[in-house]
């Protein structure tokens, strides 16, 4: 199978999904000439033109509510942010349009749009370009939201996120772009709204998405060194999010660590511990745990940022600490 | 509704009749919206349009089947004009299920896909951008339909609309902003709100041709449009319409109707041009109307009124398993 990058993962996404169906287009800063901040979109202007591949002003509230009107009379838009933190700009037309467009219409007007981005902290980006919203865009029903955390699952959402007829958020990683993973030559697609079972063990559940998929496979790797074995489930689609996904591997394994890129107060793993409690109460050996971002805004000093950031010794950490082991 | 541009003198009585029967269906229906809320069948937040007829009936007399209108939580008035049906905008104002959203939008949500009416939205500027998205749809796929974006003139000091119009004077895009500028942005002056007293110069900044328009007087309001929709339809050419009126009524139902922030004499003398009392003078003048007949257009629309209302009254609520339907769709595209 050949291994490519998440970035030709997405790129292949954009394309197939561009040759199959004339209503999609992509439009957002530097998609065209430029060919992509992150080079996703390299090549497609030449091969689409640019009424297909629209460079914006930046602008971002103005054109995601372009975005918008041309989903609500059948075309079907890719709207790129650069990042997730500029698209706070344009969070009006997400939240107040796309989400809502259907429901105050009585199901007259759907939304097939795409939304996509990355999220999330680089390297020393420091405070105003490190950010995770997927929490808040998460809380919004009217949305789905997916954080792939691999080329492969990234090429599989991509696709069927400009398939789905409703508004759908893709949560990249400008630090995923590089990583490389096995992609298939023939077409595939990964449903929205399914986790994966991304690695197997019954000592403890690690349950994440997106870029923190490969630190709790990093921590799993190196806990099966010590005869620890986890379970990730890795979420892909957050909203909506696979219960049952949680509450199956939490029931086998009786402990769980939550891993988040974003913050503690009101993010995503509040609303998986409360699954969790819901439904394996009496299965629990020990409290859930959540790895998390310091609750701080990101700051530049490389010392600061590693104490701020989840990673794979805090992870590690918190598997021993809900399996009563001695660090 | 589509209607012809003026041609000879019958024909001219022709359309001056239909236009003065849609003015006064919308003053007439809101009036009854009005008694409605005062009785409690109505609910939340509530914006008439009375005053502000000539400009809705004019832009949108103008158009054809498939071109697009979407506009402001100040709705009724326009989807009325655009052929809306008033039982079912009714209905959506009593929150029932036979409302054109379904009981779920109400005043400021009313949606119409048959007609094209892209809908009423409650965040001010904010459908600019929309309105721009469905231009760019329009020239995407090649057509020459226009969209008529209506909103009030508050909504041109907004971020929003500036990103709008840059995209639709840098894009050509077939689209035609009109502001209704009734003076006030809710209780502010627009004196007191915008650097600039003429909001149609905000167009030249993102090279959009712009003129302002008398909004008491329907006709004028349709020779400004007709040469704004030929821009649209031939070299997808934006245009940007200041139609200055004036809301008879107060901001919304809770709003007094003067006293505040402007003064009953200013009031009075606005009254003075009634965009309906002025079409009502020139038709008497040329001999297309009398008196007879404009008391059986009212008795018609008396009708058309009471009819909505008890088609809103009789349709029942939404059932409470519609709380959870048209959140999403199920379906995809392949």
């Amino acid at each position: 199978m050949p291994l490519i990058t998440y970035r030709d993962a997405l790129n292949q996404a954009l394309r197939e999904e561009m040759h199959k169906d004339d209503r999609v287009f992509l439009m957002g800063e530097e998609v065209g000439v430029y060919n992509g901040a992150y080079k996703v979109s390299k090549g497609l202007l030449e091969e689409f033109g640019e009424m297909r591949v629209v460079d914006t002003p930046i602008t971002e509230l103005g054109f995601a509510g372009v975005g918008v009107g041309a989903a609500m009379v059948g075309l079907r838009p890719i709207v790129e942010f650069m990042t997730w933190n500029f698209a706070l700009l344009a969070l009006d037309q997400v939240v107040n349009a796309a989400a809502k467009m259907l429901y105050m219409s009585g199901g007259q007007f759907n939304m097939p749009i795409v939304f996509r981005g990355p999220n999330g902290a680089a390297l020393q980006l420091s405070a105003q370009h490190s950010q995770s919203w997927e929490s808040w865009l998460a809380h919004i029903p009217g949305l789905k939201v997916v954080a792939p955390g691999t080329p492969y699952d990234a090429k599989g959402l991509l696709k069927s996120a400009i398939r789905d007829d409703n508004p759908v958020i893709v949560l990249e990683g400008e630090m995923l772009y590089n990583i490389k993973g096995e992609v298939p030559d023939e077409e595939y697609l990964i449903p929205l709204g399914k986790a994966e079972l991304k690695r197997e063990g019954d000592h403890c559940s690690i349950i994440t998405s997106g870029k923190m998929v490969l630190v709790a496979m990093q921590a799993a790797d190196q806990l099966a060194k010590e005869g620890i074995k986890i379970d990730v489930v890795d979420l892909r689609t957050i909203r909506p999010m696979d219960v049952d996904a949680i509450t199956t591997s939490v029931k086998k394994t009786n402990r769980a660590v939550v891993l988040e890129e974003g913050w503690e107060i009101c993010g995503i793993g509040a609303q998986i511990v409360d699954y969790i409690q819901r439904d394996c109460f009496d299965h629990l050996d020990a409290p859930v745990i959540r790895v998390h971002q310091a609750d701080t805004p990101m700051p530049y000093a490389k010392a600061l940022e590693r104490a701020a950031k989840p990673d794979l010794p805090k992870t590690i950490a918190a598997v021993k600490k809900v399996m009563y082991i001695e660090a | 509704m589509a209607i012809k541009k003026r041609a000879d003198s019958s024909a001219a009585k022709g359309l001056h009749t239909e236009l003065l029967h849609t003015m006064l269906l919308q003053r007439r229906f809101e009036e009854k919206v009005a008694e409605a809320y005062a009785l409690g069948k109505i609910g939340g937040f509530c914006h008439l349009y009375i005053g502000q007829e000539a400009v809705g009936t004019g832009v949108i007399s103008m158009l054809r089947d498939d071109d697009y209108v979407i506009t402001t939580y100040r709705d009724h008035g326009q989807a009325i004009a655009r052929g809306v049906t008033p039982r079912s905008v009714m209905a959506e104002l009593f929150g029932r299920v036979d409302g054109c959203s379904k009981g779920k939008g109400g005043s400021m949500h009313i949606f119409d896909r048959n007609v094209n009416f892209l809908g009423g939205h409650g965040i001010v500027g904010a459908h600019v951008p929309i309105a721009t998205g469905v231009a760019f749809a329009i020239k995407y796929r090649g057509g020459n339909q226009a969209i008529v974006c209506f909103m009030g003139e508050a909504a041109v000091n907004n971020g929003a609309f500036h990103e709008a119009l840059n995209m639709a004077g840098l894009w050509k895009l077939p689209v035609i902003y009109v502001i209704e500028n009734n003076k006030y942005g809710m209780g502010t002056a627009v004196e007191r709100a915008s650097s600039i007293k003429d909001m149609y110069k905000r167009g030249e900044t993102y090279s959009i041709t712009s003129a302002e328009v008398d909004g008491q007087d329907v006709l004028a309001v349709r020779d400004a449009m007709a040469t704004a929709l030929e821009r649209a339809r031939d070299d997808y050419q934006p245009t940007l319409l200041e139609i200055r009126t004036y809301r008879f009524m107060g901001h919304s139902m809770s709003d007094a109707v003067s006293g505040t922030y402007r003064t009953k004499a200013e009031l009075e003398e606005y009254l003075k041009r009634d965009p309906i009392n002025l079409l009502e003078a020139k038709m008497k003048t040329a001999g297309e109307i009398t008196d007879a007949q404009i008391a059986e257009m009212e008795k018609e629309i008396g009708l058309v009124v009471q009819d909505a209302w008890d088609f809103a009254d009789a349709s029942p609520e939404p059932p409470l398993e519609a709380l959870y339907e048209d959140v999403l769709v199920e379906t995809t595209s392949g």
